[in-house]
């Protein structure tokens, strides 16, 4: 195994014609992966308060989601309720152990609501979205007792909750956000970039949603209304 | 080595494509929706051009430090639980897959749509093993019911037709009612992802290939519309990822700047729906993931492209553009070319990966319009490519001999500029003359000595007289009379 590995890194070396000892090279690349340049970064995303919050809907909705928007964590079970009975659809979730999520008034609902990963049979899941990225509509998720990566893509129905207060203007800023939370070239198992539901457009080009993951995917944004006085 | 070529046919390959009716109908498709739907997403982001800088400048400097951003990825999945093997071939590669799969007691596999698994050509090896491979991407699941090969690097079955999948689907999923309707495309969806789920639930090794490899965090990256990657992926107690050594970026942030051109080149959308990132095996209070992560790093002729002319060619982040807006590629659909990889990229690729002497007809295959270099989100400068490839088959004499001679004959009079300007002028005036207008003939060529192969398929519009020095000597000398003249020489000689 280690042969392979040896005679890959030495075929490189030779191509290249370094030995891979320079100290120039060496501290090139470990300032590039400490520093982490951000390169171009779109302008659209530049924007703050209500702005940004419309921004991120507008690109979620290009993107085939639809959201809707509460002022406050209680009342997210309601708009999830009213939204899966206005599209006929099963009064039954499935989410992880999040906290933000458990805090919210379920029982007031007339969801049966079940905790932990989905085996498949589950319709409609919750997750609790750990960051949002205007420029592109993306919610992203990250993996743990918290948000079971099943839940993205199993269930027929996929409902994401964004705090208003983490949404980013652009990926750069999201990434800032995760290493925050879990340390410079740390990552959690899993993070999900979320752009839209499920589809494919492999017979004759032409597009259909539910592919293999969510047939309808809808975004609950919390607080986004109080931004445009907030910023 | 890898699977099997028929690049070396590729003329007649080309010959039965331009006849296939049912094929010419399918390549319309990609005629018109990908470039228009590419158009449109460049448009809208104002930093398009100045990112495709961006994302040819840091696939530069990887190749530049190749082996130390390999380093220090190997290092991070390490950290985070993963395993890496590595391997220099397509052998290697097969059979590192096949011990993991057998240790495991693997019986079925589910893949994500993966070149890099099409070229070490994994699923036939897998089915010898006594191991069933199962195709996820709905693309990609139907040619392995046909027994196909990809057509397409984004669009695997792009050369089939709704009605023929149909026909596959009633073929293979023989255990549903024969009296169910699949007339629409969207029925035909609602089966595929039905008859997969169960294949997901039930697979106990996913595989996988990787858009991207970032040594900052040794994380792999894929991005799909489907979620079949996902499924593949978070389902079995094992995930396996194949990925040539060239996906490394060195940051999240470089990664980013890349999936900003990706999908906005591939599918004209902003972004792939899921865009995932994958860090080791699951922790031990996730809930659900696979026990166990294994990349398998492939060189495969790669190191050995490096420091060479077409080093240019391992910036490639497979995202199809060429291939969409390749005029030849348009005519002749993606079987022609042979081999793994089609259209433009293909062309440069393939004599590369399997040898210039059974993928020499392909950097031909062009007409150096050059509109697959002006859509590459990577800036590589294909034609460029494929003229060295042209070069090289050249000085190894594997061209044939009537372009041996025409080239000769053309050199002959190219370095005698006076006996070339008398030739060509005689020439011009005798075709022209030939061609005149007359009672219909439109001043066109039904035959020509030498260019059978052309008229065949079209008239030869026949030569106005005179030949392009003489009118451009012309053109110059009136254009010298005028002062700041900036109409194009084509409207002033109307």
């Amino acid at each position: 195994m280690s042969t392979a590995r040896d005679e890959i890194l030495a075929s490189i070396r030779r191509s290249l014609g370094v030995t891979g000892r320079e100290r120039p090279r060496r501290t090139v690349v470990e300032e590039r992966i400490a520093r982490a340049p951000a390169g171009v970064v779109p302008a659209r995303g530049a924007v703050s308060g209500r702005a940004r919050i419309e921004l991120f809907v507008a690109q979620a909705e290009a993107a085939l989601a639809t959201v809707s928007e509460v002022d406050t964590p209680d009342a997210v079970p309601a708009a999830i309720a009213g939204w899966l009975r206005a599209h006929n659809l099963a009064a039954t979730l499935r989410m992880g152990a999040d906290p933000r999520l458990a805090a919210m008034p379920w029982s007031e609902t007339p969801l049966a609501v079940d905790e932990g990963p989905s085996d498949g049979s589950d319709l409609n899941a919750v997750s609790h979205a750990e960051a949002g990225v205007a420029e592109t509509g993306t919610c992203v998720l990250v993996s743990g007792p918290g948000n079971p990566s099943t839940l993205n893509f199993l269930p027929d129905n996929h409902i994401i909750v964004v705090d208003a207060s983490t949404v980013t203007g652009d990926y750069e800023s999201a990434w800032a956000r995760l290493r925050e939370r879990f340390g410079k070239g740390v990552m959690p198992r899993t993070v999900n970039w979320v752009t839209g539901p499920s589809r494919s457009a492999d017979i004759e080009q032409t597009m259909f949603l539910g592919a293999h993951g969510p047939r309808r995917l809808h975004i609950v944004v919390v607080g986004g209304r109080e931004s445009a006085s907030a910023s | 080595m890898s699977v099997h070529s028929t690049s070396p046919q590729f003329k007649d390959n080309a010959h039965a494509a331009l006849h296939d009716v049912q094929l010419q109908r399918a390549l319309s498709n990609v005629r018109v929706g990908f470039i228009e739907k590419r158009a449109k997403a460049a448009g809208k982001l104002p930093e398009f051009e100045a990112l495709r800088d961006s994302a040819r400048d840091i696939k530069d400097h990887v190749l530049a430090h190749l082996d130390l951003y390999l380093e220090a990825y190997i290092a991070k999945v390490e950290a985070s639980g993963g395993i890496v093997h590595f391997a220099r071939d397509a052998a290697e590669a097969r059979a590192i897959v096949t011990d993991i799969c057998r240790e495991k007691g693997a019986r079925t596999v589910t893949k994500g749509k993966s070149m890099i698994s099409e070229e070490i050509g994994l699923n036939d090896h897998l089915a010898a093993a006594g191991i069933e491979p199962v195709e996820t991407d709905l693309g990609e699941y139907i040619i392995q019911l046909r027994h196909e090969t990809p057509s397409h690097i984004i669009a695997p079955a792009v050369h089939v037709n709704a009605s023929q999948v149909e026909e596959d689907f009633r073929r293979a999923h023989t255990h549903l009612d024969a009296a169910r309707d699949l007339s629409e495309p969207v029925n035909l969806l609602t089966e595929a992802r039905g008859v997969l789920r169960e294949r997901f639930l039930a697979a106990d090794v996913g595989i996988t290939g990787a858009n991207f490899l970032v040594a900052e965090t040794g994380t792999s990256i894929i991005v799909t519309n489907e979620g079949n990657g996902d499924l593949t992926q978070i389902l079995p107690k094992t995930h396996v990822v194949l990925a040539s050594i060239e996906k490394l970026v060195p940051t999240l942030e470089d990664a980013s700047q890349l999936l900003r051109v990706l999908a906005r080149s591939a599918t004209g959308q902003e972004l792939s729906v899921y865009t995932t990132f994958t860090t080791g095996p699951r922790r031990p209070e996730d809930p659900d993931g696979p026990e166990s992560y294994h990349v398998v790093l492939i060189d495969n002729g790669r190191s050995s492209m490096l420091g060479t002319e077409f080093e240019e060619m391992l910036r490639c982040i497979r995202c199809g553009a060429c291939m969409n807006h390749c005029p030849v590629y348009h005519a002749v659909g993606g079987h022609a070319y042979g081999w793994v990889y089609p259209g433009p990229m293909g062309a440069v690729l393939t004599p590369s990966l399997i040898g210039v002497d059974k993928g020499g007809h392909l950097p031909n295959a062009s007409t150096f319009c050059g509109r697959c270099e002006s859509v590459c989100p990577v800036r590589i400068p294909l034609p460029k490519l494929m003229r060295h490839w042209r070069e090289r088959e050249f000085e190894r004499h594997l061209s044939p001999a009537t372009v041996r001679s025409g080239i000769a004959a053309w050199a002959f009079f190219a370095r005698r500029p006076a006996l070339y300007r008398l030739a060509t002028r005689v020439s011009m005036n005798l075709l022209a003359f030939a061609g005149r207008r007359k009672g219909g003939t439109k001043g066109r060529f039904a035959w020509l000595p030498f260019a059978g192969g052309w008229t065949e398929h079209r008239d030869f519009p026949a030569p106005q007289g005179g030949t392009f020095q003489e009118r451009f000597a012309r053109e110059r000398a009136g254009r010298s009379g005028e002062t700041g003249a900036t109409a194009p020489a084509s409207s002033r000689a109307a």
